[in-house]
Formats: C-alpha cells, sequence, structure tokens
C-alpha cells in the first residue's frame, strides 16, 4: 500500500498539465514530465531486461564451463583408479600363484620379474618379504635382499588390510615411485608378503592424456598436501601443496584464490582406495575469457541503446513540444485577432448606427440653414444681409464637415467585410491620415507626403489596408515626442508589388526589439497601456493580403516600417493565410 | 422653362416641409408626402414629372414605393435619396428603374440640376 501510494505520487505528478497561466513555464514542466516518463518506460524494462541477460548468461556459461571439468576429473580419476587397480590386482595374482618357496628362490623371481616388466609397463621390482618384515628375495635395480621392514608402517598396515597402495616416496631410491604389496594367507604355514613398486610415469602418462591446455594444470595430491605428480603451478612431485580442499568423492569445483594470489576454478576429487586427490586447476581468467567478452558486448550494447534511446527521447520531446507551441500560439494568436476584429466590429455597427442617425437631423439642419440662405439671398435688400450670411454659411459648413465625419465612420464600419476590389492606395492613405490629422495638428507633428503619381491601382482590402496603415501610423505617432515628423511615401518596387514607406523621428527600436516586434503580446509599452497586438495583427493582415513588412530602426534616429502590398490579389495565398 | 412638377416623398417631415418650400422658391411646383401611402395615393390623381423619393421610411420603404409607382405611371422618372455611405441602396434602387440617386443631407443645386437631366430624357 504505502509503495503503492509512492509510486502513484510519482507518476501522478508526471502525467499532470500544469494550467493554462503561465505558459512558458507550463511547456518546460510538461516536456521535462514528458521526457521523464518517456525514459522510465524505455530505460527501466531495458535495464531489467540486462541485469537479468547478466545473470542468465553468467549461470547459463559458467555450468558450461563447469560441466566438462567435472567429467574430465571424473574420467581421469576413474583411469588411475583402473591402473592402480589393475596392477595391484597383477601383484596379486604373483603372490597368490606361486608358492612361497618359488617366489623365495631368486632365480625364479626374477624370471616372474622379467615377463612382469614385459607384459606390465611401470614395475621397477618385486620383491618377497616374509612374515618377520624380511626381505627374503628381489628381482630389481636394487641390492635389497635382507632388508627388514617389519618397523615400518605400510608393513603393519599389509598386515591388517591385506593389500597396499603407497603414497608417491623416494624411499631407498632417488626417483618417485609407488609400492604396492599383497599379503598371501595360505590355509597352513606362515603367510608372505608381496612387494612390487611402480614408477610414476605411467601417472603423469595419465594425466597427460587429459588434454589439457597449456594454462591447465592436474595433478595428483595427497590428503597431507604433499604432491604425487608433477604440478605445473606448485612444484615437483613430493614438494608440499600449499591447497588440500575438503572431502569430496564425487568432482567438485570451487572457485578460489591460491596462495600466489592466481584467481582459479579448482575441480577435484578424492579416490575412495588411496590416499590421493585429483586436481584439475584453469585459471579463471581463461575460463572466464568468454563471460567477459559476453559481458563487455552486453555493456556495450546497453550504453549504446541509453544512448540512443536519450538522444531520441530528447529529441522527439524537443520538436514535439516546440510544434505544439507554436500552434498554440497560432491558436492563440487567430482567437486574439478575431476579439480583436469582433470588438472592432461591434465599434463599426455602433459607428454606422451613429451615423445613420446623426444623418436625418443634419439633413433638416441643412435644409433649414439653406432656406435661411435663401430667403437672404432671394429677399431684395435684405437689411443686414452680410451678417446673417455669416453665420448660415458656417452652418453649411459645418454640416458639410459632419457628413465628412459620418462618412468616416461608415468607413470604419466598413472594414470588418472582407472585399476586395481595385483601389488607389494614395487614396487610402488620405483617408487614413484623416482620423490622425487632429492629432498630429495637437501635437505639431509634421506629415510629409510623397505619395507616387504614378502608382498603379491594386486589387486589396479597403478596410484591412487603412487598419494596418493606421496601426504603423498610431504606433508612429507614440513613438514621437511632440514636434516629429511622419514621412509617408508610395512606390511602385517592381511589376508585382507596390511599397509604402512609413517613417518617423521617435525614439526607435533596439535590436533586441526588433527581433519580437510582430510577436502577439509584445510591447514596450507600460503595463495596461498597450495590447501588444497592434503590430502582430498589422504583420498578420499584410500577409493575408500577400504581401510583407520590413521594419528598420536605430534607436534614437526612428524607425521606417515598410509595407509591400500585391497588385493583384491571390486568392489561394488570401484563403492560406487566412 | 415650362413649370415643372416635383413629387417630394420623405418621412422627415421638416425636411420635406423645407426643401418643398426652397424648390418652390426656385420655380418648381412640389407637392410633398410624408409616407409611401400617401405618396401613392397623391399620385393618382396628380402626376407629376419628377418624384424625389427617400429610401429609409417607415413601413413601405422607398424602393418598394418606387415598384408601386411605376405600376401607375410607367417611365415616370424617380430620384432616391440614400442615407450617407449607402451607395449600395441607390444602386440597387437604379437597379429596378430609379433614374438616380442622392445622398443626403443633399446640396439644393445637385438636385434641381438632377430633376432637370431626369425631365430632360
Amino acid at each position: 500500500m504505502n509503495l503503492r501510494q509512492s509510486i502513484g505520487q510519482l507518476f501522478s505528478g508526471l502525467a499532470e498539465v500544469p494550467g493554462e497561466e503561465t505558459s512558458p513555464i507550463r511547456y518546460t514542466i510538461m516536456r521535462r514530465n514528458m521526457t521523464i516518463l518517456m525514459l522510465l518506460i524505455t530505460l527501466v524494462p531495458l535495464s531489467l531486461m540486462t541485469v537479468i541477460n547478466y545473470y542468465e548468461y553468467r549461470s547459463v556459461l559458467k555450468d558450461e564451463i563447469v560441466t566438462p571439468q567435472k567429467v574430465l576429473v571424473n574420467k581421469a580419476k576413474h583411469s588411475i583408479e583402473l591402473f592402480l587397480a589393475n596392477r595391484l590386482a597383477t601383484v596379486n595374482f604373483i603372490a597368490s600363484a606361486y608358492s612361497y618357496d618359488e617366489l623365495a628362490d631368486e632365480a625364479n623371481l626374477n624370471r616372474i620379474f622379467r615377463v612382469l616388466k614385459r607384459e606390465f609397463e611401470g614395475f621397477v621390482d618385486l620383491g618377497l618379504i616374509d612374515s618377520d618384515g624380511i626381505q627374503v628375495s628381489y628381482a630389481g635395480p636394487y641390492k635389497l635382499q635382507g632388508k627388514d621392514y617389519s618397523e615400518q608402517s605400510w608393513f603393519e598396515h599389509v598386515r591388517v588390510n591385506g593389500t597396499y597402495i603407497s603414497d608417491v616416496f623416494k624411499g631407498y631410491r632417488r626417483f618417485p615411485h609407488i609400492a604396492l604389496a599383497v599379503q598371501t594367507m595360505p590355509s597352513t604355514g606362515k603367510s608372505w608378503i608381496v612387494r612390487a613398486t611402480i614408477n610414476t610415469g605411467k601417472l603423469d602418462e595419465l594425466i597427460a592424456s587429459m588434454g589439457l591446455d597449456a594454462e591447465s594444470d592436474a595433478f595428483l595430491v595427497n590428503k597431507e598436501g604433499v604432491l604425487q605428480t608433477n604440478s605445473k603451478y606448485y612444484g615437483q612431485a613430493l614438494e608440499q601443496c600449499p591447497c588440500v580442499p575438503s572431502v569430496s568423492y564425487e568432482p567438485t569445483v570451487l572457485e578460489r584464490v591460491d596462495p600466489s594470489g592466481r584467481e582459479i576454478i579448482l575441480t577435484y576429487a578424492y579416490f575412495p582406495t588411496t590416499d590421493f586427490i585429483l586436481m584439475l586447476i584453469k585459471p579463471q581468467a581463461q575460463v572466464m575469457r568468454a563471460w567477459y567478452s559476453l559481458k563487455g558486448d552486453l555493456l556495450l550494447v546497453f550504453l549504446l541503446s541509453v544512448g540512443l534511446i536519450v538522444a531520441v527521447v530528447l529529441r522527439l520531446t524537443k520538436t514535439m513540444f516546440q510544434r505544439m507551441k507554436e500552434s498554440d500560439d497560432k491558436r492563440a494568436l487567430a482567437l486574439r485577432e478575431m476579439e480583436h476584429n469582433h470588438k472592432l466590429s461591434s465599434i463599426g455597427r455602433l459607428a454606422a448606427g451613429v451615423a445613420h442617425e446623426i444623418n436625418n437631423p443634419l439633413a433638416v439642419i441643412n435644409e433649414k440653414a439653406g432656406l435661411m440662405k435663401d430667403l437672404i439671398e432671394f429677399t431684395p435688400n435684405f437689411p443686414e444681409k452680410e451678417r446673417f450670411m455669416a453665420p448660415v454659411g458656417a452652418i453649411i459648413g459645418s454640416v458639410e464637415r459632419c457628413r465628412t465625419i459620418t462618412h468616416r465612420l461608415l468607413g470604419f464600419a466598413r472594414r470588418m467585410d472582407v472585399e476586395i476590389q481595385v483601389l488607389d492606395v494614395n487614396d487610402v492613405i488620405r483617408e487614413t491620415l484623416g482620423f490622425l490629422e487632429k492629432e498630429a495638428l495637437y501635437r505639431n507633428i509634421k506629415v510629409n507626403l510623397n505619395l507616387g503619381k504614378e502608382l498603379p491601382k491594386i486589387e486589396s482590402d479597403r478596410g484591412q489596408l487603412q487598419q494596418v496603415f493606421l496601426n504603423i501610423l498610431n504606433n508612429a505617432l507614440q513613438a514621437m515626442d511632440d514636434g516629429g515628423t511622419v514621412s509617408l511615401a508610395t512606390f511602385e518596387r517592381d511589376e508585382n508589388f507596390i511599397g509604402v514607406t512609413i517613417q518617423d523621428t521617435g525614439h526607435g527600436m533596439s535590436e533586441e526589439t526588433l527581433k519580437h516586434v510582430f510577436e502577439p503580446f509584445f510591447t514596450t509599452k507600460a503595463a495596461g497601456k498597450g495590447t501588444g497586438l497592434g503590430l502582430s495583427i498589422t504583420y498578420g493582415l499584410v500577409k493575408k493580403l500577400g504581401g510583407d513588412v520590413d521594419v528598420q530602426s536605430k534607436v534614437g534616429k526612428g524607425t521606417r516600417f515598410t509595407v509591400y502590398l500585391p497588385k493583384k490579389h491571390d486568392m489561394t495565398q488570401g484563403s492560406n493565410n487566412g | 422653362m415650362g413649370s415643372l412638377k416635383v413629387m417630394l416623398v420623405d418621412d422627415e417631415q421638416e425636411f420635406a416641409i423645407t426643401l418643398a418650400e426652397r424648390l418652390r422658391m426656385r420655380g418648381i411646383e412640389t407637392i410633398t408626402a410624408f409616407d409611401g401611402e400617401e405618396a401613392l395615393k397623391l399620385i393618382v390623381g396628380d402626376k407629376p414629372d419628377v418624384v424625389v423619393l427617400d429610401i429609409m421610411m417607415p413601413g413601405m420603404s422607398g424602393l418598394q414605393v418606387l415598384g408601386k409607382i411605376a405600376e401607375i405611371h410607367p417611365g415616370i422618372p424617380v430620384i432616391l435619396l440614400t442615407g450617407i455611405g449607402s451607395t449600395t441602396e441607390g444602386i440597387a434602387g437604379m437597379k429596378i428603374g430609379a433614374h438616380d440617386y442622392l445622398m443626403k443631407p443633399i446640396q439644393i443645386e445637385e438636385l434641381i440640376d438632377k430633376i432637370r437631366a431626369a425631365v430632360k430624357k
């Protein structure tokens, strides 16, 4: 339950999408969460698989290494056991087949020994010892006749057990050998013992036939740790071997570090009938070579996969969230633009209503004033004719001004309806300036007009163009202190486009500001003073009309906007961008 | 030029009366009507040379009146008066038979020019 809760907590944060309010941080958080989540769901199973594989492979590989070693040791042990049993049986046969007297006859014994040597390799000598432990007869390279063995431990052993196989020893001889002794107990008379020695060459041969590689070592050792055969690592026969493992008659595998610091894999088995232990030693480094290379491969694949996954996940989330942010921004902009247009169209409808309502009283005033003027004009000798004519003229003049204002209001109202018509951009600019000339006048701002006389008419939307120019002009006026100059010029750029430049002598913009000038909600005005939408909408409108906007600015010098407009309205382009 | 007879139809009575008086001062006989129905009643017995007709009127709109007049006296020239900026309505009227249109507030000289032009035709 606790674990479940904490896991739940860990993941709940990841899947959550933070609220709409703090957009840039929101994307960062979402991206981070997504990245972590994706990395988790890919890397955790990968790591698990790697760990499982690691242990599985290791155990499989170990079995594969250990089993043949056990088999090898078992086989070799059997061969050696068989060899010893065979030699013992041979000695036993001699002891049983011949009588004491036959064996006591030296010439006879020598003959038997020669046959023995010919038929069974490894025999060094053969002798008869009586029940008192005295060497009665001897066939072999040494002078051992008359020697007394009664004090030696093996003599007691053979008297008790009937047979005896010695450890390897040098004894009176100068090379290692094994003594085999068999006691014969006839039904009557004294018992005797036949004793033979064999050299250890055959044992070495049997061990060599295990077919070991150069770095492996196999040897016999007795329970006291005395080497019975030569060892590659631990010395010659009869030297002390440092390692005697615990008793096990079945082949057993141990991993250990020998006294010289070598890491080895030791396979050994005790002999049940003799004191021997067969030991097979392989250096771990050699045995595990396959494992190390597999481990290396595993690690390499794991690291490569992790690297690849991390790179792909990072790249993917980055792209994804960039796209998401872009589309969100676009949507937000479209929404704001719509809102803005909606507001404008509300104002437009209101303006149209006002214009229509005012129109009728205006017409009445016009007629009344006209009538007064008529009366003054048509009446001969009207007293103080001039004094009356002046105010009446002023009334009619004012009506005319009102007419212009309502005309403009209606023009503004109509701006909302997209309507492509053939128009003269110069006219549109003059019209737009009409909205601002009062402000310019009050603030003593000079307006320079340099409109191209030969400017061709273009296909465009009057209302939207007005809004474009109005936005840029508004910006220009706001950027300037009283007494500045706005210069407008129109020109034909090439066969497809005309251009309009609007230059002010205002504060200008820094390069940093320039970079963001068309971004929605970017504003340098104090909070609450501007929406930061004006220029982004302007940009959107110009793009919608198939044109382009260029802006150049120098801090302290002023700003120049250049709007390029296509001469022909391209329907597809308009609808695509809109 | 002989005496011209103009019928002026406008729901804004002050406008109609004053404009009528000014036309009369210029020697143009003018009858006024303040809505479409009155105009149609008057026109049956008293055929004017030109009708000056406001488009924006309560009840029957100017364009409807225009149609009826054409039924009663086919060929009688009608000059429409439109609100400012309502060019489209003026053009719509001309499409269904009006002779011309003028935007209010009007200038009397322009109106008289159009009336004379209409009669000449």
